[in-house]
């Protein structure tokens, strides 16, 4: 029951110090400067000890890990141009041999037609030839068959005219005519 | 009649006008002296926000992963925050006073947000903690700016842009509005917290008058959600003028 008193003897005696505002009590402004150092001291050491090394060292090594990622990437999209060129130069240059390739199985193949077209040439000039030789022996042949049959007829008719035909005559006459 | 009145006063000094008894600092273990290692509801209070700090940046960061957990991504957040702050407004060398701008503000936000809990204590609502921390930054600011600029310093307070015929003038209010800044640096974060906290338990004084309760708790609610915004902001607000002050230690060239 004394100390209830004195209690609220106290309580009231710091209400009437603090005018209604607990701020203004200056009692216990020790107190609280006191927990405060302590509280900020406990906040330092703990951020700066712990917190903050990890989480900078963990956006740090966020940001290198993108800037790394990043990097890489450049390096695979100037691959990938550098492998295009390459196709495509590849692609010329296998366009070029093709044409270059065209133009040589061209010029091959028209050399190996003229050759063989010279020789179906000669072949041809030659069977001509032969043809013609025995054009002439046939024509020949028949100027000799010709002849023959002049003379034959030639002595026929002698004989039927009714006369001997002598064979040196007729033949000589019949030769005369032929070659007039 | 007497006793009505009697008791009408009672109910009324009992219910409605006690917003400020959220504030009165006391022991815990009983006694009713507060010497300055007595343990009392401060003590608690601010225990509790050096938890939820190490909850907050040491427990949810354990992993260190690259792809962070929740956790992780506020507490990645919070540095990003405060560090980009004081990369902008103070400059890149001033990158050595990080760790004692984000103590400042991890354990303002978090005072001033665990406050914010029913039957909570604020130590942001006291001029004995905000005086102590803006003074601790003012004194920072006058003894690194020494340190670095010697006699230089004092260039502060003489604008040499400005007319010749004014600089005294203008040196005078310089100098006034230098010793200034940690009285309103303080006073700006412990009274934006009481005056919330204060309208807070009036409205809830109010709250048990039937006729104005569903007015008073909508009123509450409305209140809380702007003191969430206001304990952001002030924290936000004390960093960034430390931020501020700092520039002038390191740059005092206006």
């Amino acid at each position: 029951m004394a100390t209830e008193t004195h209690d609220a003897v106290e309580g009231a005696a710091h209400a009437a110090e603090s005018a209604g505002m607990p701020q203004l009590d200056f009692s216990t402004w020790g107190n609280q400067i006191f927990w405060l150092i302590v509280t900020l001291v406990v906040i330092y050491l703990i951020l700066t000890k712990i917190a903050l090394p990890r989480v900078g060292a963990v956006l740090a090594d966020r940001a290198g890990t993108i800037a790394n990622d990043i990097a890489a990437a450049e390096e695979l999209k100037q691959k990938a141009k550098e492998a295009e060129a390459a196709y495509d130069k590849a692609l010329a240059d296998a366009r070029a041999e093709a044409s270059r390739i065209v133009e040589a199985t061209k010029a091959e193949i028209n050399e190996e037609l003229k050759a063989a077209t010279a020789k179906a040439d000669e072949e041809i000039a030659a069977k001509a030839a032969e043809s013609a030789k025995a054009i002439d022996e046939i024509r020949a042949g028949a100027a000799e068959a010709a002849e023959t049959v002049a003379k034959d007829t030639a002595a026929e008719l002698v004989a039927a005219l009714g006369f001997t035909p002598k064979d040196d005559e007729i033949e000589g006459a019949v030769s005369e005519r032929l070659k007039g | 009649m007497a006793t009505e009145a009697a008791h009408g006063a009672e109910e009324g000094s009992s219910l409605v006008f006690h917003p400020m008894d959220q504030f009165i600092v006391k022991p815990l273990f009983g006694g009713s002296e507060v010497h300055w290692y007595t343990i009392t509801n401060v003590t608690l209070w601010m225990g509790i926000s050096v938890l939820a700090i190490l909850a907050l940046m040491v427990l949810a960061t354990s992993g260190a992963k690259r792809i962070p957990s929740r956790g992780q991504s506020i507490a990645e957040m919070a540095y990003g925050f405060v560090y980009k702050m004081i990369e902008d407004v103070t400059g890149k060398d001033a990158v050595k006073f990080f760790p004692y701008v984000f103590t400042l503000f991890m354990f303002i936000v978090f005072s001033n947000l665990l406050g914010l809990l029913p039957m909570s204590f604020t130590p942001t609502s006291h001029f004995a903690v905000t005086i102590v921390l803006a003074l601790a930054v003012f004194l920072t600011v006058t003894i690194v700016g020494f340190v670095l600029h010697g006699a230089q310093f004092l260039g502060l307070f003489w604008v040499s842009s400005a007319p010749a015929a004014v600089r005294p003038l203008l040196a005078l209010i310089e100098v006034i509005s230098y010793f200034v800044r940690p009285v309103s640096h303080s006073i700006r974060l412990a009274g934006n917290m009481m005056a919330g906290h204060a309208v807070i338990k009036v409205f809830a004084g109010f709250a048990a008058i039937a006729a104005v309760s569903p007015v008073a708790i909508i009123a509450i609610v409305g209140m809380y959600g702007l003191e969430i915004l206001v304990g952001f902001i002030q924290a936000y607000v004390f960093t960034i003028l430390t931020c501020v002050y700092l520039k002038d230690a390191l740059h005092p060239a206006h």
